[in-house]
């Protein structure tokens, strides 16, 4: 197998994307989540720009500065406030140990690479090995958003969940055509921000930012 | 072939003489980041040197065993530090062990060290030697798993089939080789008893792992455990130079390469050294009972850079 050297590059940054993923998977501080967060982000953003290098596709330009300007940049910002101003700088707690995560972490990514191998035999785009990686990412990210037990790493997970999808739709199709990117992309932001508002709202009613109380809220 | 053995002669010299002023780097860049004034570079020099000078003290209960295991501990990493190639590649030496007899020598000098800990009876030496084992059973699958990365790739166990393989033929960029690289270096700080697993400036009960093994030892035989221990940091760096940054080994009996090897290593064992020293400064001891977690994680990373290896390599 010998790739040109640019799609080497984007393998090598979708190892990374992998590798942040876990790492995500098994950080206990908020701080350390959100600094990780960005990274991701900015792998993603890296490999989208040197994808649309080498094909030629215009518009994921557009998509890798959007991923810049606001997974890297805004984003992390907004967090790092929020987190300074709840007051959440603390442990992460879980709900299961972390080595179990990790454990239950690499039976995902077995799971993703072998349901990934046929769809990607099908895909025409030359960065279709990546796609395993892809999946591999989103369902870590959503272990993440099961695992964790406060609203923040909760949203980060879903964040970290749509970079996975993001580098799913630029491996198997060289993305999504660029209204739909925009229109994800400020959907993203706004969830965000009301996001940002429901923490204040949830620390006001019950004190803290677990996730457990709101099971009080059942109708009797 | 008297080329070969003369060049695998000075590997090994060169190795052994060189692996005490790593450790002097690696202190000095510690004291410098801590805002310290450092110790000179040639410290362990000195050390190794006060320490052959002095008379050594044994306990009473001390068996052969004691005696013996230093020179034992010295002689395998003597070994480990000719096997893994530094300066040249393909030397006549290295087909005596492969990378998994490598991690069997290492164990070899640690089941030696932990039973000669525990052979004076005092409970310093016994707790260490606990501590030890737990580390090193957790990190050993973790080093092999990044050997095997590693042997994906070049289809072979052997270290200069792999050096040759990366260094020598076509540059691919192997994604799964991140994987392993971070994994190898959470193993190897396990291994060579430093920050995050191990203090190794500390001498306080609570934390120590290999202090507390070689707190009885005194004189030659200390002088001897240190050396060793130098002599282990120094083999673990050829061996990630070796498995990541190979270029500028010199391949097979080619001699005009040697100079500019000599000066690569060098080069890398410098900013090697200086990265251990940031990474120590930066980051916390763990508790021990983190340890099997931040080595699981090793061992989950050298996996995960296999089956990226399948993935995306073939």
């Amino acid at each position: 197998m010998t790739l040109s050297y640019h799609l080497q590059v984007v393998n090598l940054l979708a190892a990374l994307l992998l590798l942040i993923s876990f790492a995500m998977l098994s950080q206990r501080r908020i701080v350390g989540l959100i600094t990780l967060f960005a990274w991701q982000g900015a792998a993603l953003a890296t490999s989208t720009a040197i994808v649309a290098w080498s094909t030629g596709q215009h518009h994921l330009y557009w998509s890798a500065a959007l991923t810049l300007a606001l997974k890297v940049i805004a984003m992390p910002w907004f967090f790092f406030r929020l987190v300074r101003k709840l007051d959440v700088e603390r442990e992460v707690e879980t709900m299961i140990n972390i080595p179990t995560t990790m454990l239950i972490g690499i039976a995902l990514v077995i799971f993703s690479f072998n349901l990934a191998l046929p769809i990607s035999q099908m895909s025409g785009t030359v960065t279709r090995s990546t796609l395993g990686i892809a999946m591999a990412c989103v369902l870590l990210a959503f272990l993440m958003m099961i695992t964790r037990r406060k609203a923040i790493t909760q949203v980060l997970g879903f964040l970290s969940m749509e970079n996975g999808l993001f580098f799913a739709a630029t491996s198997a199709s060289y993305g999504m055509p660029l209204v739909v990117e925009m229109g994800v992309a400020l959907d993203v932001l706004v969830g965000v921000f009301v996001l940002g508002i429901f923490f204040f709202q949830i620390r006001e009613t019950f004190d803290s930012l677990d996730l457990k109380h709101m099971e009080k809220l059942k109708e009797r | 072939m008297t080329t070969g053995i003369l060049l695998q002669i000075l590997q090994t010299l060169l190795a052994i003489l060189l692996a005490p002023l790593l450790m002097g780097w690696v202190n000095q860049c510690r004291a410098w980041l801590q805002g310290r004034s450092a110790p000179p570079i040639g410290q362990p020099y000195r050390t190794i040197k006060k320490l052959f000078h002095k008379d050594a003290v044994l306990a009473h209960d001390a068996s052969q065993l004691f005696r013996f295991a230093p020179y034992l501990i010295f002689a395998c990493m003597v070994l480990a530090a000719g096997i893994v190639p530094t300066i040249a590649n393909d030397l006549p030496f290295s087909p005596a062990a492969d990378v998994i007899a490598l991690v069997g020598i290492f164990a070899l000098a640690r089941v030696f060290q932990a039973l000669a800990a525990m052979d004076i009876g005092t409970s310093f030496g016994t707790l260490g030697a606990r501590r030890e084992m737990l580390v090193s059973f957790l990190a050993e699958p973790a080093l092999l798993m990044v050997f095997f990365t590693a042997s994906l790739i070049s289809h072979s166990t052997e270290l200069p089939v792999i050096v040759q393989t990366l260094a020598h033929k076509q540059f691919v960029i192997y994604p799964s080789l991140a994987f392993a690289a971070v994994a190898f270096w959470m193993v190897s700080t396990a291994e060579n008893a430093r920050i995050p697993i191990d203090n190794p400036t500390t001498h306080l009960e609570l934390t120590m792992i290999h202090e507390a093994m070689i707190l009885e030892y005194s004189a030659r035989h200390l002088a001897l455990i240190e050396w060793a221990v130098a002599l282990k940091l120094f083999t673990y760096s050829a061996l990630g130079i070796a498995l990541f940054v190979p270029w500028g080994i010199a391949p097979a009996g080619d001699l005009s390469a040697l100079p500019l090897a000599v000066l690569a290593l060098l080069v890398k064992m410098m900013l090697g050294g200086a990265g251990l020293s940031l990474l120590e400064a930066i980051s916390a001891k763990l508790r021990l009972f983190r340890a099997p977690e931040f080595l699981g994680t090793a061992f989950l990373l050298a996996v995960l850079g296999m089956l990226t290896h399948f993935l995306l390599e073939i």
